[in-house]
């Protein structure tokens, strides 16, 4: 009776751990399906030009070269931003902050993961554009900056909340060894306790960096999107994600347009795949050192 | 066919009982209409539909958006009885209606001016259409140019999705490409919101939406070849003297008839085109 029960289990959860895999399967599939005419006619070359003109009278012209580095733009601005905070936040709140400085500061730590993204994006475009404009003294706000300090603001919980965990998690015992031989409290922090957690770390960085490159709508309202290549923060630029969620709802089904869309879109997800290999990767060999 | 048949059931019977009340007329039956297409005439038409509505309590419309491409296919499809739209009808949507043995029938509504909108504190006060798309290609890149400050000009657009973004580059630009710098928004309210706190901004948006506006951007007057600097205006616009305007379009399939052709006078009638100027457009007369 036992036994028969747990096979039943058994199935159900490789049904329920297998279901993602088939469907991360069916999507590439989907995508390979819709973008691969687009091989023959214009030719996959036409994605490496330089320009993202996708509608002309003259010649359409579907180089995603600028929407790469738009993104990569975005998201290393983001991360430099991320990492500081999330982590020295994350830092103070697991071994600095008493009892106290902690329920006052993860609630809203938690409050601010759960702000949607549009009203991010609606803050930044009202409030923190002008702000942007007087301190740098540009024409404009709408620039890969700015999109870059929205996208940290919305990875930084995630980051705060899973380094937190890791840096908790380093068993008491290192710590206490370290303080025995005449550590400071700093020193034990940031020569012990960190590396001990970096893995946990990393990820959460990682993880962090899976947000902000897939983040849409904030991009959409306030970089600006002009497809430009360029790596100046006080650059307007276009990333992958709103490209694809701008021009997506009017293009011609079938056109080269629409599968120049699905290209870019297999682009972003190759991009996300390869992170996670290289997290993974990290983390393994933190492991097993 | 199938659930039209049952839908004219459907509608026949609900007719018939309602008559059975005595206080309905019998000659106003049940009847559906659906209309879509461009966001830009999405709050017109449902303007007309309501007030249509509420005089044939017999009749009821469906006004969805989506872009003149998708009510072009819709209409094309069969599945939508009028496609509003603020572009023309393409060679290629004609050919593939042709073989789906459908006759689109073109019926202007409405005008549509396009107001080009800067910041208040900018000097230029008037512009031509061929500065405009020197703007816009990027062969302009500073005020000074078109006797303005020594300042870069931010270029502000639609997004290529819009219908006014490729009526835009038709008319104003010479069909030109735009130029890489331009700076594409979602949407006409984040254009006017970018020109209000922006100094140097230069964007388009719907006649409309820039007079509602007036308070925080500057419409700039416009020049055609040797013609007076033009302010948009429903007056202007109207007579043509404006040079940047458009028609906007119901398509429908062959000659409008029925519900559909009572929908289209209506329109076309001065309480129709009354709401055209209440809802921020210019009427056709």
């Amino acid at each position: 009776m036992k036994n028969w029960q747990e096979k039943i289990i058994q199935i159900l959860l490789v049904g329920a751990a297998s279901a993602s895999i088939l469907i991360v399967l069916l999507i590439f599939l989907f995508l390979g399906k819709e973008a691969f005419p687009f091989v023959s006619d214009p030719g996959i070359r036409v994605l490496l030009e330089h320009q993202w003109i996708p509608v002309s009278f003259k010649r359409e012209v579907f180089g995603i070269i600028p929407l790469i580095t738009g993104s990569v733009l975005v998201t290393i601005l983001a991360t430099g931003l991320m990492i500081p905070f999330g982590v020295l936040g994350a830092v103070y709140i697991a071994e600095i902050a008493i009892e106290k400085e902690r329920a006052f500061l993860k609630p809203f730590i938690e409050i601010m993961a759960g702000i949607p993204s549009v009203v991010i994006g609606f803050f930044g475009l009202v409030v923190l554009s002008p702000v942007l404009k007087e301190v740098f003294q540009l024409n404009t706000g709408l620039t890969a900056l700015l999109g870059a300090i929205l996208l940290a603001l919305m990875a930084i919980p995630t980051v705060i909340s899973i380094s937190e965990d890791a840096i908790r998690s380093v068993p008491k015992s290192f710590k206490e060894a370290s303080l025995a031989l005449g550590a400071s409290r700093l020193q034990t922090i940031f020569r012990v306790v960190v590396p001990a957690a970096l893995p946990g770390i990393i990820a959460a960085v990682m993880l962090g960096i899976g947000r902000v490159i897939g983040e849409t709508m904030v991009v959409l309202m306030v970089t600006g999107n002009a497809a430009q290549i360029t790596f100046n923060p006080v650059e307007s630029v276009r990333t992958m994600t709103a490209t694809i969620a701008a021009e997506m709802g009017e293009v011609a089904f079938g056109s080269n347009h629409y599968q120049a869309l699905f290209w870019v879109g297999i682009v972003l997800l190759v991009i996300t795949f390869g992170l996670n290999y290289v997290a993974q990767k990290v983390l393994n060999r933190y492991r097993m050192g | 066919m199938k659930t039209f048949g049952k839908l004219i059931i459907v509608g026949s019977i609900t007719g018939l009982l309602l008559s059975g009340c005595g206080k309905k007329t019998k000659t106003e039956e049940h009847s559906y209409l659906t209309i879509k297409g461009s966001d830009t005439m999405v709050h017109l038409a449902s303007n007309w539909a309501e007030a249509f509505m509420n005089a044939h309590p017999g009749i009821d419309i469906s006004v969805t958006g989506g872009g003149s491409g998708t009510g072009i296919a819709a209409l094309l499809n069969g599945t939508s009885n009028i496609c509003i739209a603020s572009r023309k009808i393409k060679s290629k949507e004609l050919s593939l209606a042709e073989e789906k043995r459908i006759y689109p029938k073109e019926i202007v509504t409405a005008r549509d001016g396009i107001a080009i909108v800067v910041n208040p504190e900018n000097t230029v006060e008037t512009l031509s259409i061929e500065q405009i798309g020197k703007i816009y290609t990027g062969a302009y890149t500073n005020w000074k140019q078109v006797g303005g400050p020594n300042q870069q000009i931010i270029v502000l657009s639609r997004e290529s999705s819009s219908g006014t973004f490729v009526f835009f580059q038709k008319r104003v630009m010479n069909k030109k490409d735009y130029t890489r710098k331009a700076m594409l928004m979602p949407s006409t309210a984040a254009i006017i919101q970018s020109v209000s706190q922006d100094k140097w901004a230069i964007g388009y948006v719907g006649l409309g939406y820039g007079t509602e506006a007036k308070d925080r951007i500057k419409i700039v007057l416009v020049k055609d070849g040797d013609t007076p600097a033009i302010e948009p205006s429903i007056k202007t616009v109207q007579s043509g003297e404006y040079g940047i305007a458009r028609p906007l379009h119901f398509y429908t399939n062959g000659e409008p008839i029925g519900v559909v052709g009572q929908f289209v006078n209506y329109v076309l009638s001065n309480e129709g085109q009354k709401i055209v100027l209440e809802t921020g457009y210019v009427p056709i007369n």
